[in-house]
């Protein structure tokens, strides 16, 4: 018995086996590494001052102030684009599904979305840029918002088509037997099954668009002061981030940190909290 | 539709036979009906007649197009991509594949009891009501609240259920949840109610509590059930369509059918031989 322990099969076993151990070790690690970095040289120049003030005279050279500005538009950012990419994505998705499935049009809007999802966000920024040009529009809140839905609406429309593609047959088939028609099966069966995968989905968008900077560069531009309207332009965090540790200051290259540290704590609050209302929403889905 | 006798949206019905005046009616007749999956022929003219307020069972070897005929019955065939239906299915005398029909209502008329129990995924409760809103059959929450608890009754649930209503329909046992998909099929009201092997994933006790409701309902809805399992037809049936490659060999009352088959193939199936 003992000697079957060397044979090739067991061999190839263990190999592949200590190969997805050290992939796993690898994206492990990075990230690690990335948190390690962010928290060790972030954590000192964090203060309340970071989070509660928008930057002072002279912030920019290491006197006082902070990132309030780019926290709050940051914010407003994401949570626009992300609110806009739902209202017209989850209807893309249902449709995919329900009506379009697996024919040739139903496979050509995917490729379509595949191939947004690859492009650059810098692309998104310039295509955002000569959209405002065109419709006489400014660096504003409300252009940087259009942007990041558009930016969002590839990647959350094929998060939800996955799940929902991943949707029991019969659980379909059991409502329409009861005479439901196509949109009730969408709307009461699909989305209340759906629910957990789609929270996910909205999560992902959410977190491509909050550390995003090429596309909000030239579409909501950067302010120090908080925004206030859709029509002002905006600050955020990932260019907060950029301008910071661009800077030959180190005091000022040091907030660039905490300014990446309070983006990355912001990511992982919403993330726990999509988890927990994802968890309490699943307790009726069909396993 | 002609349906014996009225009832009103908020009228329960009780397991009393309705009207009988059209009791010698077929229910559903069947007219040259043909079906094809793409190129492939799975029911060549088929010609039948179901009779009202009896179960009629379909039998026959895996493959000889016995689900494929149910499925014509609720419109369910059509939504397998690359299917064509050809010739007429009449409930109470009208074509269901006319133009202008309504295939929901079709739906609701003709109950479905799959192979497999599918609840749907929301709580007890909400699975039975589900059909009901979506129909607005009731007014209040009061009269909803009464229909549910009716139907789990007429399903044999209610007992196993009633204190925990609002529990996930995923945490019954797979015998209570197909219980569940019969009292949901029956909360929408149909008069026929179609059974694809609908005890083939149960244990054997859960099996005999469904066929004994099915045997109770008969007296309200008329049954078609297929089932590969002989003994279970002859448990059951009132009334026998044996199909052989997509065609009808043989159909009459389950005493003649069983006891005096009239065609070779159906003798042979019935010793056992195919």
């Amino acid at each position: 018995m003992r000697r079957g322990r060397w044979e090739r099969r067991h061999v190839a076993e263990a190999l592949v086996k200590a190969m997805m151990y050290a992939s796993v070790a690898l994206v492990a690690g990075s990230l690690a590494l990335i948190l390690f970095t962010v928290v060790l040289r972030g954590l000192p120049a964090l203060s309340w001052e970071m989070v509660s003030k928008p930057p002072e005279g002279g912030y920019y050279m290491g006197k006082g102030g902070g990132v309030l500005n780019a926290i709050i538009g940051s914010l407003l950012l994401a949570s626009g684009g992300t609110l806009a990419a739902l209202i017209f994505g989850l209807p893309i998705a249902l449709y995919l599904e329900t009506y379009l499935g697996d024919s040739p049009w139903g496979r050509y809007v995917r490729l379509s979305l595949d191939v947004l999802w690859g492009i650059p966000s810098i692309v998104y920024g310039a295509f955002g840029f000569t959209l405002m040009l065109a419709i006489g529009l400014r660096a504003s809140l409300l252009a940087g918002i259009i942007v990041l839905a558009l930016l969002e609406l590839p990647i959350m429309v094929r998060a939800m088509d996955e799940v929902i593609r991943r949707m029991p047959v019969d659980l379909e088939q059991a409502a329409l037997a009861l005479g439901s028609t196509k949109l009730e099966v969408a709307m009461r069966i699909v989305t209340r099954q759906m629910m957990p995968g789609i929270i996910t989905a909205i999560l992902l968008a959410f977190g491509r668009g909050i550390g995003d900077a090429a596309s909000v560069l030239f579409t909501s531009g950067y302010t120090d002061r908080i925004t206030t309207s859709l029509l002002r332009p905006t600050a955020s965090l990932p260019l907060a981030v950029f301008f910071q540790l661009a800077s030959p200051f180190p005091e000022v290259q040091k907030r660039g940190y905490a300014s990446a540290l309070i983006l990355t704590v912001i990511v992982l609050v919403i993330s726990l909290g999509s988890r927990w209302i994802s968890g309490r929403v699943s307790r009726y889905t069909v396993k | 539709m002609n349906s014996g006798s009225q009832r009103s949206a908020s009228d329960v019905p009780t397991l009393k036979a309705r009207g009988s005046a059209t009791e010698t009616d077929p229910h559903i007749q069947v007219r040259n009906l043909n079906a094809f999956y793409g190129k492939v022929q799975a029911l060549a003219n088929v010609n039948l007649e179901i009779p009202k307020r009896q179960i009629t069972v379909i039998m026959g070897p895996s493959g000889c197009g016995k689900s494929t005929l149910l499925k014509t019955f609720n419109r369910f065939l059509e939504l397998t991509d690359g299917t064509k239906i050809l010739g007429e299915v009449l409930v109470d005398g009208q074509d269901i594949y006319a133009k202008g029909i309504d295939e929901t209502e079709v739906r609701k008329r003709v109950g479905l009891l799959a192979q497999r129990p599918s609840p749907l995924p929301m709580s007890i409760y909400d699975n039975v009501a589900y059909g009901m809103h979506v129909h607005r059959m009731k007014r209040s929450r009061q009269e909803y609240k009464d229909a549910v608890r009716h139907y789990l009754e007429i399903a044999g649930l209610w007992d196993e259920v009633r204190k925990r209503m609002h529990d996930p329909a995923t945490s019954l046992s797979i015998g209570q949840q197909q219980r569940l998909c019969l009292a949901r099929g029956l909360a929408v009201e149909p008069e026929i109610i179609l059974g694809d092997e609908p005890t083939s994933s149960l244990d054997p006790i859960s099996s005999l509590n469904i066929e004994s409701r099915l045997l109770d309902l008969k007296r309200v809805y008329t049954t078609v059930i297929v089932t590969h399992t002989l003994r279970q037809a002859k448990r059951l049936a009132d009334y026998v369509i044996y199909m052989y490659l997509g065609e009808v060999i043989e159909a009459g009352p389950a005493h003649e059918v069983f006891s005096h088959p009239k065609h070779e193939r159906t003798k042979a199936y019935l010793e056992g031989l195919v």
